[in-house]
């Protein structure tokens, strides 16, 4: 497998690894790494700090953290061990799939150990007449697709990193990707889950049938971000492949009318398969990057994806057609085969990466907002662009409102890096402001867990916690991330301020 | 606690009548809330005094789940209703708990769209829907209210009035607290408003309506259908009693099988539904016929008042086995009717049978089921069936459950024993 391409900065964005101290783990993590050799194999278990350092920070480059211990899990039994014996311990644990996540939420804790699921990479079962696939949770999100074919279905959940993004790790952000507006987000589509609890237990959340008797423990374990256990194996159901796929490409000279031929498109009753957004700095990035052919001049293209029986696609596509047309589309591409309909998505998936190729570094942001804001929004963000100085380059999953601004920066500039942080907390202040959220697919993790007390009233988060103190009363399982404040279990909320408790995921901070 | 505190909290109440037993458990008093912070004070005031409080909409499943162990306060959501917000644009709508689903989807209506959710009691609010998780034949397409909900405020056992999700179609900030409401049946919390995301109503409804005679001939259908690619957006079956008796009241085993229908529905324009349903006939048979001749029953539960009341969930292909199994242990065939595309199927045994007659097919059905990673449900029996019956089966992490209640209610005061493992 190929590390990370999606979110691969050309350039760790002007922070570098943390330096060696040489300071010695302490003798708990010793003994920690003794009984983890003794109880999955010493081949698993890693303590060199010069093999420990690969794994010190995911999707988010800006934050770096060398865990104490890193278990290569795989098998699951493996990781039921390394839980169990992180509970006897007291210690927390961190558990990471394809590290592809953009917020953070697998970075290590220092004095922890950190459980690698990629080599948990087995497809379970393939069964198309339930249309279930059962995987294991280090299995890539694309092959899920791929082991569906021969059948005629496919795993509809599809973020812009599935060739190298793990099921695990899709559960656990409750991932979506371009496709949601249709059909909705890895939590409508993950059926059931082994799941390793803090304490060591195993317990099995949902199944292959649709309805369970009891709480939805597992539609809360979805996007919980790690927070309440490891999830081992993971049932998804696949749905049956459209009988037509249409795609087209649609040019504008302004972003309201390529922000209004998509509210045109959702008032005609129409519920695309997918409207994704790109302003000119995106186009401009994605052209250099992978030559998509986007239409020249275009200060915001769509790409827009119907997607169901023929018979009503093609009437809906000549009426989308119609639409952008009457909002003064200057050039519409229809895709004519898989082949063009690849390299339209091409340009739109590979945009993250293709901006490293117009600047030095970048920071990605994800925020969401009611989606008849658009245009409101995107002259707001270039204000702040302006005021701050920096360029944004927006990509958008315009149907759903869920904004991809990425703050371009020199990290050969002192203090630049900070600056696209701070523009990025403005960007998701203003989201927040608008009726939105911070985050539409990419989590909060360590990124964002201090914009969740502007998105949501102290009651609230404490009354999430309450989910917090029964999966896990320790506090062990991913600690220091979603959460702005860290509470202990059993006590009455309002009563702890983070001064009281040392944030676990403050390691260094780039 | 005396009524005038209770309605000074919640701004209304009464003394309770026969009328407001939950499942046969009276009740001491009726509180109605206007607002969050009322229905906040209130519960406030019930934790003081240790008071018990079930929350209740229009009551059309009240019957439902377990009789709770007491029930000092009856909370009526009847005026936490109305929309409070309706963003047509941007396909969502925020509701009061209270108001019933049939006014919400006529005022969307209006602009042309709809919450995807057609359950079985039609005059049901939006809270009793989510309490239960209460799902029609559009659930083969668009999931259960879950699914929907993106959006949901609550009041807790403690008064504290929480929000989780919010008002944009994709959010995934924080944990989805709106996920473990749904089909809490009102042991974690009191819902006040909730937000939805909405689907344009289609244009053209059309139905495929086809007999079929057994279990095994509606699986083959239905493989038949998810295999198209005509997109159907429900499949339902239903398979009534013998038409010699409408009811096996005497279960001696003797009954001439039942003769069922498959109704399949295809929503989109007024041309696409249409060729997609006739599509759909070349395959399977049957006729196809518009919305007005929709089957009486589509929708509508296969039980009444006096029965007790089944949910089946199974995976779809298991989904004959189990209904045969269900026949052989009933000892006649039983009506079964719902989401044959899904394996989400309710079915009907008499209230008159004896307590052990029940356990027994219960136990029976539920042995057939583990294997399959399915469920049998009692969602609703007469009291005296109910309270020796387990409703629920077995409860994969029925601990887990347990804690996540003892974190919300630690003092057991929402509906208590109304649900799994006396939760």
């Amino acid at each position: 497998m190929t590390q990370p391409q999606v979110d691969d900065r050309t350039r760790d964005p002007g922070r570098t690894g943390i330096a060696d101290d040489g300071t010695a783990p302490s003798a708990r993590m010793v003994r920690l790494a003794e009984r983890l050799r003794e109880r999955i194999g010493a081949d698993k278990v890693l303590t060199d700090p010069a093999q420990l350092r690969t794994y010190e920070c995911d999707g988010l480059a800006a934050v770096r953290v060398r865990p104490g211990i890193v278990v290569l899990a795989s098998h699951r039994d493996d990781v039921v061990q390394t839980v169990r014996s992180c509970a006897e311990a007291g210690v927390p644990f961190v558990a990471r799939g394809s590290g592809t996540g953009l917020s953070g939420g697998a970075i290590p804790v220092a004095d922890g150990v950190l459980i690698v699921l990629s080599r948990l990479r087995q497809i379970v079962s393939v069964d198309p007449d339930n249309a279930r696939v059962v995987v294991e949770p280090g299995v890539i999100n694309l092959w899920v697709s791929r082991e569906a074919a021969p059948y005629d279905q496919a795993y509809a959940p599809d973020p812009s990193s599935q060739q190298v993004c793990s099921i695990g790790g899709n559960v656990a952000e409750n991932a979506g990707g371009a496709h949601c507006l249709k059909y909705g987000f890895t939590v409508n589509h993950v059926m059931g889950a082994e799941v390793v609890l803090p304490d060591g237990e195993v317990v099995r959340l949902g199944g292959t049938a649709s309805e369970h008797p009891g709480l939805d423990l597992l539609g809360a374990f979805i996007g919980s971000e790690g927070t309440l256990g490891v999830a081992t194996q993971v049932t998804v159901r696949t749905i049956r492949i459209p009988e037509t796929v249409q795609t087209m490409l649609v040019g504008f000279h302004s972003v309201r009318d390529a922000a209004g031929t998509v509210s045109d498109i959702i008032a005609s009753g129409i519920v695309p398969a997918a409207i994704e957004m790109m302003d000119a700095l995106a186009i401009e990035a994605a052209e250099a990057a992978v030559q998509c052919g986007y239409p020249q001049g275009a200060v915001a293209v769509l790409v827009i994806e119907l997607d169901g029986p023929a018979v009503e696609v093609d009437e809906q596509f000549r009426q989308v057609r119609e639409l952008a047309e009457a909002r003064h589309a200057f050039e519409t591409r229809i895709a004519r085969d898989a082949a063009e309909r690849a390299l339209m998505w091409k340009g739109r998936k590979s945009a993250f990466a293709a901006v490293g190729r117009i600047s030095p570094a970048y920071y990605v942001q994800d925020g969401v907002i009611p989606r008849t804001r658009l245009p409101e929004v995107l002259e707001e963000i270039g204000r702040l662009a302006d005021e701050a100085q920096m360029r944004v380059a927006n990509v958008f999953h315009a149907g759903d409102g869920n904004l991809h601004p990425l703050i371009l920066f020199d990290d050969a500039v002192p203090g630049a890096a900070h600056d696209a942080e701070r523009l990025g907390g403005a960007i998701l202040d203003l989201c927040v402001d608008l009726g939105g959220s911070i985050t539409g697919e990419h989590g909060v993790g360590v990124d964002k867990k201090s914009k969740m007390a502007r998105q949501f009233a102290g009651e609230d988060l404490d009354t999430m916690q309450l989910v917090r103190c029964a999966f896990d009363p320790d506090g062990l399982a991913n600690p220091g991330k979603l959460f702005p404040t860290p509470r202990l279990c059993g006590e009455r909320p309002g009563v702890r301020t983070a001064a009281d408790t040392p944030d676990p995921a403050l390691g260094e901070v780039f | 606690m005396s009524l005038d505190a209770l309605a000074e909290a919640a701004g209304m109440a009464r003394a309770a009548g026969p009328a407001d037993a939950v499942g046969g458990c009276p009740a001491r008093f009726v509180a109605t809330p206007g607002r969050a912070d009322q229905l906040s004070a209130l519960l406030r005031q019930c934790a003081t005094e240790g008071l018990t409080a079930v929350p209740r909409g229009d009551g059309t499943k009240i019957d439902w789940g377990q009789q709770p162990t007491t029930v000092d306060v009856i909370v009526d959501t009847a005026r936490l209703t109305g929309v409070r917000e309706h963003s047509s644009a941007d396909l969502v709508v925020t509701v009061g708990a209270g108001t019933p689903l049939r006014a919400l989807q006529a005022t969307l209506g209006q602009s042309g769209q709809r919450i995807a959710l057609d359950p079985g009691s039609t005059e049901a609010t939006v809270g009793g829907i989510l309490a239960t998780n209460e799902a029609g034949p559009l659930s083969h397409t668009y999931g259960a209210p879950r699914d929907l909900l993106v959006g949901v405020q609550f009041v807790r056992a403690d008064g504290t009035v929480s929000r989780s999700g919010g008002k944009v179609v994709k959010d995934v900030a924080g944990y989805d607290l709106g996920k473990l409401l749904c089909g809490s049946y009102g042991t974690l919390g009191v819902i006040t408003e909730a937000t939805f995301r909405l689907h344009p109503l289609p244009i053209s409804r059309v139905f495929l309506i086809r007999s079929v005679s057994t279990p095994a001939e509606v699986d083959e259908l239905v493989g038949e259908m998810l295999d198209s690619r005509l997109a159907p957006t429900a499949i339902e079956v239903d398979l009534p009693p013998p038409v010699e008796r409408p009811v096996p009241r005497q279960l001696d085993g003797t009954g001439p099988s039942g003769s069922g229908t498959l109704a399949v529905l295809f929503e989109g324009s007024a041309l696409g539904a249409q060729a997609r349903a006739d599509a759909a006939a070349e395959l399977i048979g049957g006729r196809v016929c518009p919305e007005e001749q929709a089957p009486t029953w589509w929708g509508r539960y296969p039980f009444g008042p006096d029965d007790v009341g089944l949910r089946l969930s199974v995976p779809v292909a298991d989904l004959p086995a189990v209904i045969y199994a269900l026949g052989d242990a009933a000892g006649a065939p039983v009506p079964v009717r719902g989401a044959a595309g899904i394996g989400v199927v309710y079915a009907a045994l008499p209230g008159d049978l004896p307590v052990v007659r029940v356990a027994g097919v219960l136990d029976a059905v539920r042995r057939v089921l583990l294997a399959r990673s399915g469920s049998c449900e009692v969602l609703t029996a007469p009291e005296q069936l109910r309270a020796e019956l387990d409703l629920w089966g077995p409860v994969p992490g029925l601990e887990l459950m347990h804690r996540i209640k003892e974190q919300f209610d630690p003092q057991r005061l929402l509906s208590p024993g109304r649900f799994v493992g006396g939760i």
